[in-house]
């Protein structure tokens, strides 16, 4: 800890930054009294980290010094501003542009003993980080991956050995730290390869656990996941969080497919009428959204529950339980059993298609499986779709 | 993950024994506890849990082990 200079205190940088300040500001002497008694009635620990033209992250505490220079310490609480944006990035709204800036970060009283935890930069992971390091003191190295998690990143090859190597070689982490040791979450192993980081940066890769939220206890426990820190999860509530996304990616398609829907339902004896393309669309239209909310929120939902083991087939058990009282409801607007039937297909397709969907989302299908399940229930799928289309022009003459 | 399963006998993860030098280190990555050490060696112990995710692979210094899915 003595090591790191002015570790804790802000006194050296007040110092050259109040030079900087007076020459900046030497044509009109007067200013510099208003500065100076300005700061000094209300001291901000940010000010001489301040530049013209930047904005300071909210979630900034104070900067230290290092042998490496000023690095930002973070705070463990999440801000008002963290908790809506994070709901507003759960709902899928700026979900691309959610990033942090890749680089070293200091949590609680960082030393050169401390630990070095690596993330990603899409700031919900670094919020979720964060928010579980309460009274540790660690370092955090982010990576740049282009705003994406751990495990997606690393999967896609941002999350890379070349990109940790880079990161600990950049932001000169042998001055910070005395030893050579960097925690890398376990799910961040699909991109970067432990032997190879220590090639190329001298520093060895712990795996660290899965969840953020274990992180104090493998920390306490000397650097030792137990069995449950080493495996993935998918609770009722990991399914609950992801559905905002899942329904938000289906809304621009969904639209147009109500538009079709609309145009459809126009096609009758009279080869078309208005009329009929508002009426017959609209319960159509509840054809679609029973289709929707089955396939991108009732199956991720009740997922364990709904039987077979692909999601395409579970989409069309729950599309087809879900949509039996919705058209028991609208049957009285429909005449005849040829447009219910075509309605049933409808929603019942959508929701199958939807839950397949749900696969890249999981934390447990593999790319083998969901290969094996699209050729085998897209053909269905399509298939389905031209009948009901079919069936729902026939009903209406 | 026991309660949540996906289709069986998909995967393509092979792991060849006589390469296996014993370092653990698949046992470790692997989100879904495909493997377990016996005798010093790696075993598969639940293929079917394979999500072919590639961590084992990219962390194995012996080249013991595989995984190959298509495009998807």
């Amino acid at each position: 800890m003595d090591k790191i200079e002015g570790c804790g205190s802000n006194e050296s940088p007040k110092k050259k930054n109040l030079k900087i300040s007076t020459f900046d500001v030497n044509i009109m002497s007067s200013m510099d009294e208003i500065a100076l008694s300005g700061s000094a009635e209300l001291p901000n620990p940010l000010a001489d980290y301040e530049k013209p033209g930047y904005k300071m992250c909210s979630y900034v505490d104070k900067f230290i010094q290092t042998d490496a220079g000023a690095i930002p310490i973070i705070k463990s609480k999440l801000g008002k501003d963290d908790l809506f944006s994070t709901f507003y990035v759960r709902c899928g709204i700026k979900r691309n542009k959610y990033i942090v800036v890749p680089g070293l970060y200091g949590i609680g009283k960082p030393d050169k003993n401390s630990e070095v935890l690596v993330t990603a930069n899409f700031k919900l992971t670094f919020d979720h980080l964060r928010k579980q390091l309460d009274d540790i003191n660690a370092w955090i190295l982010v990576l740049d991956t282009k705003g994406i998690n751990v495990w997606c990143a690393a999967g896609k090859g941002t999350f890379s050995t070349l990109e940790l190597v880079r990161k600990i070689k950049d932001c000169n982490l042998e001055k910070i730290v005395d030893h050579k040791r960097i925690i890398v979450p376990q799910l961040g192993a699909t991109g970067v390869a432990a032997r190879d980081v220590k090639k190329l940066s001298g520093f060895r890769v712990v795996d660290g656990p899965i969840r953020a939220n274990d992180i104090p206890a493998f920390l306490k426990n000397k650097r030792q996941a137990d069995k449950n820190m080493r495996q993935v999860t998918f609770s009722l509530y990991e399914r609950f969080i992801l559905t905002p996304v899942e329904i938000q990616i289906v809304l621009k398609p969904a639209l147009i497919t109500a538009l079709a829907l609309f145009i459809i339902s126009g096609f009758g004896p009279g080869i078309f009428s208005f009329s009929s393309a508002w009426e017959r669309g609209t319960i159509s239209f509840f054809a679609l959204i029973t289709g929707i909310v089955s396939g991108a929120f009732v199956t991720p939902m009740l997922l364990p529950f709904i039987p077979s083991r692909e999601f395409a087939l579970k989409g069309i058990i729950a599309g087809s339980i879900f949509s039996i009282p919705v058209l028991l409801i609208i049957s009285s607007a429909i005449s005849g059993a040829a447009g219910l039937f075509a309605l049933f297909l409808f929603s019942v397709t959508i929701s199958s298609y939807l839950a397949m969907n749900f696969t890249g989302a999981t934390s447990f299908t593999s790319p083998s499986g969901v290969e094996k399940e699209m050729k085998r229930y897209i053909p269905v799928q399509l298939a389905s779709l031209v009948i009901s289309t079919g069936l729902w022009i026939y009903s209406a003459f | 993950m026991k309660e949540l399963r996906y289709i069986d006998d998909v995967s393509t993860l092979v792991l060849d024994k006589e390469k296996c030098i014993g370092c653990s280190l698949c046992t470790q990555v692997c989100p879904q506890a495909v493997f377990e050490m016996r005798d010093n060696k790696a075993n598969i112990i639940d293929f079917n849990a394979c999500m072919e995710c590639g961590a084992c692979v990219n962390n194995c210094p012996s080249e013991a082990i595989s995984v190959s899915p298509g495009v998807g």
